[in-house]
């Protein structure tokens, strides 16, 4: 599981302007209260498709998705990518 | 009524005259004495704060437009405007394409100038790099607005005026001053015996992450939309209050008194579709309308505009 959860911080580090809200962020903190604007959450999903080689489809390009690491990972796993 | 009925009837009674694209029309000036009778009485509402006051030019500056994120954000919607500024040479060419209905769009250049999408955006570059003081700023603005919608509902149109009020400053100041005009638009508008609603509501995104946008607005309650009927079942924006958080404090490097990134909030008034939101609930006969709407407006003080005609 920590893979794919390592590859999510690092693109949320990259893309997510948290700022302090990074730091001890855990698997299932609400990432919004941490502090990703909806403008941030659109690169962070373009960051997650760039770093797994996916395209996430329309239906899962939701709030809910990009809501906690644990969320991501579940749309990452579904589009078909395994820890390595 | 349906929207088509209702654009109909404004045709017959020539309030509206079609001007060649959906959702583009000539106006009587019954139609231009409420829309200006709608503005004093707005303007009367926000005299409280002060307000700078600005009426916008009727094209912009393009980098203003980009400036404001528009471009980005909808780009289906913007207008940006174009000119012939060949030499002769390619003036010959361009005269042959016009006069033999070729391509003559294609020879045309872009200029420096766009049609505004909004109102409030030209005031964020004025206070770029600023730090605000501590009441902050108010202000108001007015523009003719593009909004590439073609469309048949008459209360979508493609040029309408939007008056706004704008805020920058504190969060709680933003926030505080957005919930103040909701209050206040509600009075105004239920005043002039509209049956109003309000509602959260998103922007128009665009593009791949749309539905992200608008979900993240909808959850927090950036926007608020008041609503009347105008013809079709569907209630209609015909206001609304706006709270940008940090993004155009961010934008443009605003600051607050104390250091903060600035928030700021806007309220609009969308002067056409209120005015034919009032059509709709008093009919098409302006001196028929309610005698306590008709003294709100002043509409006998405006109504110069007719007797000469």
């Amino acid at each position: 599981m920590t893979d794919i959860n390592a590859a999510i911080r690092q693109v949320l580090e990259a893309h997510g302007r948290l700022g302090a809200g990074f730091a001890g962020l855990r698997d299932d903190d609400d990432l919004y209260q941490k502090g990703l604007s909806s403008h941030a959450s659109v690169n962070v999903m373009l960051g997650i498709e760039d770093a797994f080689g996916i395209e996430i489809p329309e239906a899962l390009l939701t709030r809910a998705t990009f809501r906690t690491i644990d969320s991501i990972r579940a749309v990452v796993e579904t589009l078909g990518v395994a820890n390595e | 009524m349906t929207s088509n009925d209702f654009r109909s009837q404004l045709l017959e009674a020539g309030v509206l005259v079609d001007a060649g694209s959906p959702g583009l029309y000539h106006r009587s000036a019954d139609y231009e004495s409420v829309v200006r009778a709608l503005e004093y009485y707005v303007r009367r509402a926000g005299h409280g704060d002060n307000p700078q006051r600005l009426f916008i030019a009727p094209v912009i500056n393009l980098e203003t437009l980009k400036g404001s994120g528009y471009v980005g954000s909808f780009p289906n919607l913007i207008g940006t405007i174009d000119s012939f500024d060949g030499d002769m040479k390619q003036l010959s060419e361009f005269r042959d394409r016009v006069d033999s209905g070729g391509e003559w769009l294609e020879l045309m250049s872009h200029t420096d100038v766009a049609l505004p999408s909004a109102a409030c955006h030209i005031v964020y570059p004025m206070y770029k790099g600023a730090t605000l003081p501590a009441e902050g700023i108010f202000f108001e603005v007015q523009a003719n607005c593009f909004r590439r919608e073609p469309s048949m509902d008459p209360a979508r149109l493609q040029s309408f005026r939007l008056h706004e009020f704008v805020y920058l400053g504190s969060p709680e100041g933003a926030l505080a001053f957005r919930e103040r005009w909701i209050g206040k638009a509600q009075e105004l508008l239920a005043d002039l015996g509209l049956v109003l609603g309000l509602v959260p509501a998103n922007d128009p995104f665009f593009g791949r992450g749309a539905q992200m946008m608008a979900q993240g607005q909808l959850e927090k309650e950036l926007k608020f939309e008041i609503t009347a009927t105008i013809s079709s079942d569907t209630p209609g924006a015909i206001s609304s209050g706006n709270y940008h958080e940090d993004h155009f404090g961010d934008a443009f490097s605003m600051s607050t008194h104390d250091g903060q990134v600035a928030h700021s909030a806007c309220f609009g008034f969308g002067l056409d579709r209120i005015t034919l939101a009032l059509y709709f609930a008093h009919g098409f006969q302006l001196e028929e309308w309610p005698v306590e709407v008709r003294e709100r407006l002043v509409l006998s003080r405006s109504s110069h505009l007719t007797e000469s005609s």
